[in-house]
């Protein structure tokens, strides 16, 4: 018996998988003669063979290894490179618009008491740009809910190729529906997960979040109301009025659909938002985003 | 499969753990750069966060 027991350096990892496997296979009558054998073996030059079944436990360890390595390398990819590669976009995007309107002059605001006292800047009726050529960029989201340098460009049409697999871009605008702070649904679409999980974090946004649109003419800001649930097919939440058919829009709206639930596709989901104000680009950003407006 | 690998490699044992780091960043490698962007492929819907009729 004690040549049964190995000694420690011999413990490879074939000893386990095709002393075992292969030689129990053809009928294993004498066990005591197969350790003798074995044991005899063992004290001179191993004899070193791969069975079949020591080889599939490998492919499978091995395909195993393989899987986590893709999701790892996908999280990294699609939340950390992309992700990255898209904000730096809207950046240089966003420094665009700044350097364009550098030599505009300001409109001057009127003050506007707040019902709590306080005074705000009021710089009257939004401008509203004409709608762009299909893919061009004209625009730039900023919501801090998504993460305080969280901006994506937005560009025209919701085309797959050009606009929304973009790793340069990612969000897309509804081509027939309203130009930001235009009287009616300022719609905008992004996937949820790949191709830089644009708006991956649409369902936490919470009621009163603010959502900055950037244009050639200033931001625009809207805030955050209410989110649905919807089918692929539920293009009511484009109305002017949303989900209103034939509703003659008087407020501005805004629209964000994505993809539900993450990694599939089968629903949609759609936040909406009313408009509060908007101001020149050469008042400066809004607070919020004074950090990361033109910047990185 | 891998201890033949390992017996196949040549020379001491620091040797052979060196040609094995190569090997395996190799296949890293490959696998980031092509095959992993592959499957991606493969895997995502492809469908847009739109609505549409």
């Amino acid at each position: 018996m004690t040549d049964h027991e190995h000694p420690p350096d011999d413990l490879g990892l074939d000893d386990l998988f095709s002393s075992e496997g292969a030689e129990d296979l053809p009928g294993s009558s004498g066990g005591g003669g197969r350790r003798q054998r074995d044991g005899g073996r063992r004290r001179g030059k191993p004899k070193r063979r791969v069975s079949i079944v020591g080889v599939f436990g490998e492919l499978l360890v091995t395909a195993g290894v393989l899987v986590l390595l893709f999701l790892g390398w996908q999280t990294w990819w699609q939340s950390g490179v992309l992700a990255a590669q898209q904000n730096s976009a809207a950046a240089e995007q966003s420094q665009k618009f700044l350097d364009q309107a550098k030599n505009e002059p300001t409109p001057t605001p009127t003050a506007v008491k707040q019902p709590d006292g306080t005074t705000k800047k009021d710089y009257g009726t939004p401008p509203v740009m004409s709608a762009p050529g299909a893919a061009q960029a004209f625009a730039v989201i900023y919501v801090p809910r998504f993460g305080a340098d969280w901006k994506r460009t937005i560009r025209e049409t919701v085309d797959v190729e050009s606009v929304l697999n973009s790793y340069d871009a990612g969000v897309g605008h509804y081509s027939d529906t309203a130009m930001p702070g235009q009287v009616g649904n300022f719609a905008i679409a992004a996937h949820d997960t790949g191709y830089g999980n644009t708006f991956i974090d649409v369902s936490k946004l919470r009621v009163g979040d603010a959502i900055y649109i950037q244009t050639k003419d200033g931001y625009y800001t809207y805030r955050f109301r209410n989110m649905e649930y919807i089918q692929p097919n539920a293009v009511q939440v484009l109305y002017s009025v949303p989900q209103v058919k034939d509703a003659k829009a008087t407020d501005r709206y805004i629209t964000l659909t994505t993809c539900n639930p993450p990694y599939h596709a089968q629903e949609r989901i759609a936040a909406f938002g009313v408009f509060e104000s908007w101001q020149p680009l050469s008042a400066g950003p809004p607070k919020e985003i004074a950090s990361t407006v033109g910047g990185n | 499969m891998y201890g033949a690998l390992w017996r196949v490699l040549p020379g001491p044992i620091w040797l052979k753990i060196i040609i094995l780091l190569v090997l395996i960043a190799v296949v890293l490698y490959c696998l980031v750069t092509w095959v992993f962007p592959w499957i991606d492929g493969m895997l995502q819907s492809n469908e847009e966060g739109t609505v549409s009729v």
